[in-house]
């Protein structure tokens, strides 16, 4: 164990921890920026810089172990001024268009930069240094320009997803994050799972399929279970206007924390494709009473109400029933659908029916 | 899965993956094997045909011909006991019948097993070491082990594995089969299988069927009348989706009702089953798009998305989850529960109304008085309540506790019991562990000089299965737009393949035409191809030849003939 004292308060706490751990645990807060309790820290950004007495230099609380004695000022007069420093170089190399950035709001160097009212300065390099949207992945929106390299992205591709397609090229005023040698990010080997989006702080990397679609505050977000494989992600739909616009990480999902795949997080447009069917249809023979022919207009689709379309089917099932009797009935249940549709359709087989003719496509 | 994903991934020392592509169908599961490896030196070693991504990162990569995957592990296992690497204590103290296995185990040693599955005897040896050695070892699987016709087989080779090196029932072991679509653990444990209720009790046993038959207003007791369907419950085993489908053309199955499936994509031998629902009286298909399915359906139901409901999905490792409705239902859509309950309230209602020609004894007669007898629910959480009373693994497992944010993985019998993360602790479900004798039955269609080579068949990253809400979600299609068949460089030299070329792929049952990759992810000899897409399926070539128990087809080796398709 060792002693140290964060803004006067003494603390007892083991020794090997960073100071922003301790800082944390008992409730001090520190700002960060290419911090992330998923990733390992890099200490780059320079925001959590706090001041140890006796030091030379600040310190990056996120990499700096606590030592007996160690005595830290996280709010001192010289550890303002060196974060407001650190941001307005930031700002002075990024585009001034909150008021029409997608994730205004969301932003965390929106959120630094208020929280220490850093203006935006008249030096630096504005406008468009990169082109903006300069990747083809359909998914993953890329603006350069919005970048403030704190590498989070390399991270999240290198540490959780492991597939090391982000970068960092050149130095000083040139350096930049490529993806592979400068190349897509798909001929990078991307695999489009979003996880350096999710970790991105700042809009340097967005989300393209719902790109200008919402503010974050006009969405709500409802925690669910994924739809694809039997991983069961969980994640965040987010709707506007009672509609799925997207889907985001939800950093406390048992399975997955905020990893995604491809599918989980991009593969929520067919909710609402053209094609959906939204009323219950039957073949024109059934309404006529005719006999079944599968051609021509008896077997032309009608669109009908609920209750037209359930009769049939009920009328359908006791005519088969009587018929050759209830093993002649089959069902085929979901692997799709909820655990409670797939009870209900093993009591209708058995209950109702009287048959055991049930199974889904779990052996396919 | 007999322990959790996050279990396996933190604490195995070794990973044996046998016969699945882990990273793209099961990817975020996939990426945590990978950190394992990279971050924790994990070892790993990965027994497939094919070069799959996740064999970068393999200690070993060691790859059997499709169809071979006992002669390998039993080969291992000789390996095994002729160096003495079993654990002894857990071989005596938790399992019986090794002398018979060992017998049978012995007939496979590494130069017949090498010339078996095409692997060199010292990648035997270096395997057997590698899994041997890092214990806890964890094996892991998926269709590629359960698709053949031996798919129980391997199964229980694999469990035969996994006792011998005592990695049973302990962190980081165990023997975890990844299921395939989001909640198929679920329909399973639903009782959405023709021989079991929910919770695997059996149809067949006079106790299970008592208890349904009494929870929902029916006459207990053996059915008698009129060929024994009619009063209570039925005692005899239904049939498998894989036999149903024959079944229509025997005459056996008159009516479907199918819940959100698409058998003419995902059902071996498309030609077959498309013949086959053409002969149907009536299909009743409740679905969100119209597949290739609905063509032949009389009546189709919309029902919605898992955006457009409430109610539980269970994942892989048993683990039952929420599902939260967040938008309403598009257009008339309506929920599948509800459409499922209006369907069985109706059928009720005439089955067990008197019409003047029924005779007295076929009418339905149900008790609308006994406790789980009624249809009339208001959500899901009034059905998980029945659930929770009939399905006793599932005994505690409510919304309430699911939506205060409780972790819960079955068995979870009560309301106060916590869920159990990994299974068979202390002993298996029948007590001790039984190993079983098993050998080698080669696939049912080998290759010969009319179809020279060898299909597998699965799924790419950027699709889902028959591919109905993949090939709708525009970037997906961008990225992987129609259907590929990977074909080893040296067969494409030889086909005179060169660059973005066609391939017609054909074997007994059917015909393909598909853009040919290029890749040595498959050996020579061997074609992959997926059933994504209506215009390309590999359904249409395979056959339904079912493994005897699980009546699972063997989607995995089908033989082929691959020609170039002149332009
Ligand atoms: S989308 Fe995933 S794979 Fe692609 S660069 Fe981002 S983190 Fe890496
Ligand atoms: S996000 Fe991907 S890995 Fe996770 S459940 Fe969905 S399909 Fe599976």
């Amino acid at each position: 164990m060792v002693n140290i004292t964060i803004d006067g308060q003494c603390i007892e706490t083991e020794a090997g921890k960073t100071i922003l751990q301790v800082a944390k645990e008992n409730g001090i807060q520190i700002p960060t920026l290419c911090y992330h309790k998923d990733l390992s820290p890099t200490g780059n950004c320079r925001m959590c810089v706090v001041e140890v007495k006796g030091g030379r230099f600040l310190q990056a609380a996120c990499v700096t172990q606590v030592w007996e004695g160690m005595e830290i000022s996280t709010v001192s007069e010289r550890v303002m001024k060196d974060r407001k420093l650190t941001l307005e170089f930031m700002l002075a190399n990024h585009p001034l268009d909150c008021l029409t950035c997608d994730v205004g709001g969301e932003c965390e160097l929106q959120d630094l930069a208020y929280d220490y009212r850093v203006e935006v300065p008249s030096w630096g390099a504005k406008g468009t240094r990169y082109p903006v949207d300069s990747d083809p992945n359909p998914f993953v929106r890329v603006d350069f320009n919005k970048c403030i390299l704190c590498r989070r992205c390399v991270q999240a591709c290198a540490e959780i997803q492991v597939r090391d397609v982000w970068g960092v090229a050149k130095r000083g005023f040139e350096e930049q994050i490529v993806a592979g040698a400068g190349t897509t990010m798909l001929e990078a080997r991307c695999e489009s799972c979003g996880q350096c989006v999710a970790y991105c702080p700042t809009g340097a990397l967005s989300n393209k399929m719902n790109y200008g679609t919402a503010r974050a505050h006009q969405v709500k977000k409802v925690t669910t279970t994924c739809s694809y494989c039997g991983v069961g992600c969980q994640f965040d739909l987010l709707v506007k206007n009672d509609k799925v616009i997207g889907v985001s990480s939800n950093p406390d999902a048992p399975v997955n924390g905020m990893a995604l795949c491809v599918k989980g997080r991009y593969g929520y447009d067919y909710i609402h494709h053209h094609d959906r069917l939204l009323k219950p249809r039957v073949r024109r023979y059934l309404l006529e009473g005719v006999k079944k022919e599968r051609t021509g207009s008896p077997w032309d689709w009608v669109e009908t109400e609920w209750d037209t379309a359930l009769d049939i089917v009920a009328k359908k099932f006791k005519e088969t029933r009587d018929a050759t009797g209830a093993d002649t009935l089959g069902f085929l249940t979901s692997a799709k659908c909820l655990n409670e549709e797939n009870y209900l359709m093993n009591k209708l087989a058995r209950q109702v029916i009287g048959t055991n003719n049930i199974d889904h496509c779990a052996r396919l | 899965m007999s322990n959790s994903m996050d279990d396996v991934a933190k604490e195995a020392k070794c990973f044996l993956i046998i016969g699945s592509n882990t990273t793209e169908q099961h990817p975020v599961f996939g990426t945590m094997l990978r950190r394992a490896v990279r971050f924790r030196g994990a070892k790993l070693v990965v027994a497939d045909p094919r070069k799959i991504d996740i064999t970068e990162f393999a200690t070993l990569h060691i790859r059997q011909r499709p169809g071979t995957d006992i002669p390998l592990i039993n080969g291992l296992m000789y390996i095994i006991l002729e160096k003495g690497w079993e654990d002894k204590a857990f071989v005596a103290e938790r399992t019986e019948n090794f002398d018979e296995f060992k017998a049978t185990v012995m007939n496979y040693p590494p130069d017949k097993v090498a010339e078996i599955t095409g692997i060199p005897v010292e990648k035997l040896y270096e395997a057997a070491e590698i899994i041997a050695m890092n214990s806890p070892m964890a094996v892991i699987w998926a269709m590629g082990i359960t698709q053949h016709i031996v798919g129980v087989r391997n199964v229980m080779s694999l469990a035969n594995l996994q006792m011998l090196l005592g990695n049973m029932g302990k962190p980081g072991s165990g023997v975890n089969p990844l299921r395939g679509q989001n909640n198929v653990q679920g329909a399973c444990d639903m009782g959405g299988l023709p021989n079991v209720y929910p919770a695997y009790q059996p149809v067949t046993s006079d106790e299970a069927r008592e208890k349904f038959a009494k929870a929902w207003g029916l006459d207990s007791g053996p059915m008698t009348v009129d060929g024994g369907t009619v009063r209570g419950l039925s005692s005899t085993v239904g049939l498998t989706v894989t036999e149903m489908m024959p079944g229509i053309l025997e005459g056996k199955i008159k009516s479907l009702y199918v819940l959100g499936e698409d058998p003419v994509m995902s059902d071996p031998d498309t030609k077959h089953i498309r013949h086959a629902l053409e002969t149907l009286d009536f299909l009743v298909l409740q679905e969100i798009f119209p597949s290739e399915t609905s063509v032949y359906a009389d009546v189709l139901l919309p029902g919605v998305s898992f955006a457009e409901k409430t109610g539980t999905f269970t994942n892989t490792e048993r683990r039952v989850q929420m599902v939260n409705k967040a938008i309403k239902p598009l257009g008339d859509a309506r929920p599948d529960w509800w459409i499922t309950a209006e369907i069985a309230k109706r059928t009720l209602f005439l089955l067990s109304s008197f019409d003047k020609d029924d005779k007295e004894e076929e009418r339905r007669k149900i008790n609308m008085d006994a406790l789980w007898a009624k249809w009339d629910y208001r959500d899901t959480s009034e059905i998980m309540s029945e659930i929770n009373a009939l399905t006793p693994s599932y005994g505690g497992i409510t919304h309430a506790r699911l939506l205060k944010g409780e972790r819960l993985q079955w068995p979870c019998p009560t309301t106060e019991h916590p869920g159990t993360p990994i299974l068979h602790t202390k002993q298996f479900t029948r007590g001790k562990g039984k190993f079983m004798a098993i050998d080698h039955v080669p696939p049912a269609e080998l290759p010969d000089d009319d179809y020279p080579m060898v299909m597998s068949t699965g799924r790419v990253l950027y699709h889902w299965h028959g591919g109905q809400m993949t090939r709708r979600a525009k970037g997906l299609m961008q990225v992987y737009g129609e259907a590929l068949v990977e074909l080893n460089p040296m067969d494409a030299e030889r086909l005179g393949v060169n660059g973005k070329k066609l391939l017609r792929i054909t074997s007994r049952r059917g015909s393909i035409v598909a853009e040919a990759w290029i890749t040595d992810r498959v050996p020579p000899g061997m074609v992959y191809a997926n059933f994504h897409f209506p215009a390309a399926s590999a359904n249409e070539l395979t056959q339904a030849a079912l493994d005897p128990v699980a009546k699972i087809p063997e989607y995995k080796v089908t033989a082929v003939k691959v020609e170039l398709v002149k332009e």
